[in-house]
C-alpha cells in the first residue's frame, strides 16, 4: 500500500501546451472551467477557489511554464497536493494531473476536519448535478 | 465523518500495524502464530498491533481452539476510497469543461 493515495487524470489535448497553460493560470479563464479564483502564476501566491459551496484554500507550489504547474489543495480537511503536467506531443499535448495526500503518517492530513469530507463532496455533488 | 477517518489513518500510520494488514489482503485468514513469523517482531507485538486493527474494524478475529486467526476487513477501507472515487469524478467532468473552453479559445 502506498503510503500518499492519489488520484491521476490523463488526457490527450489537441492544442498546443502553451494555450492549455493559458487556461490553467489566468484567472478568467480558469473560472470558466474550474471556479473563481484569485491565482496568480507566483510560487508562494495563497490563492482561494470559490463556488457557492465554500471554497478551496490553495498555495502556489511550482511554476515551469507549458511545463509543470503545482499547488496545495486544502478544503474541509482534506490536504493534497494538485500537480499539472504537460508533455507536448505529435497531435497537441498529453496533459495530466495529479491529486495526492493523505499520508497516512501526516498529522496535518486529518486534522481540523471540521465539516468532514463526507459534506464536501455532497456539496460537490450537488454543484456538479446544477452544472449538468 | 473525520472521526473515523482519524482512527483509520491513525491505525495504518504504523508500519508494522500495515505490513499486518496488508498480509490478511494479500493471503487471507492467517493465526497469530504465521503472522510472527513473517513479521520481525514478536508475538505479544504483533498481537498488540492486532488487537488496534480490529478497533479500527480494519480485522476480524475468529477463536478456534486455542488459535485466533484473523481476517482482513476491507469494507473498513471505504471512507477512504470514496474520497479518491468522488475526486476521479469531479476532476474528469473538469476535464471536460478545460476542453470545451480550449476548443472556443483564440490561439
Amino acid at each position: 500500500m502506498s503510503e500518499t493515495l492519489s488520484v491521476v487524470i490523463e488526457r490527450d489535448m489537441a492544442f498546443p501546451p502553451d494555450k492549455i497553460w493559458r487556461a490553467l493560470t489566468q484567472p478568467h479563464l480558469i473560472e470558466e472551467w474550474l471556479m473563481k479564483n484569485d491565482f496568480q502564476p507566483v510560487v508562494g501566491h495563497n490563492f482561494n477557489l470559490t463556488a457557492d459551496w465554500g471554497s478551496v484554500g490553495c498555495q502556489v507550489l511550482v511554476v515551469e511554464p507549458n511545463r509543470t504547474l503545482s499547488y496545495t489543495w486544502g478544503a474541509y480537511g482534506l490536504e493534497s497536493v494538485v500537480t499539472w503536467t504537460l508533455t507536448p506531443t505529435s497531435t497537441g499535448t498529453h496533459l495530466r494531473m495529479e491529486q495526492s495526500g493523505f499520508r497516512p503518517d501526516q498529522q496535518q492530513a486529518y486534522n481540523g476536519a471540521k465539516y468532514g469530507w463526507q459534506k464536501f463532496f455532497a456539496n460537490l455533488d450537488q454543484l456538479l448535478a446544477r452544472m449538468n | 465523518m473525520p472521526d473515523s477517518h482519524d482512527v483509520l489513518f491513525r491505525t495504518l500510520a504504523d508500519p508494522t500495524r500495515r505490513s499486518l494488514f496488508e498480509r490478511l489482503c494479500r493471503e487471507g485468514e492467517q493465526t497469530v502464530g504465521a503472522l510472527t513469523t513473517q513479521s520481525g517482531v514478536s508475538q505479544p507485538a504483533v498481537s498488540k498491533h492486532l488487537g488496534v486493527l480490529k478497533q479500527a474494524g480494519l480485522v476480524r478475529d475468529r477463536h478456534e481452539g486455542r488459535q485466533t486467526h484473523y481476517s482482513a476487513q476491507l469494507g473498513a477501507l471505504a471512507p477512504l476510497i470514496d474520497w479518491t472515487s468522488h475526486m476521479v469524478g469531479f476532476w474528469q467532468s473538469r476535464f471536460d469543461h478545460l476542453e470545451d473552453l480550449l476548443k472556443r479559445m483564440d490561439q
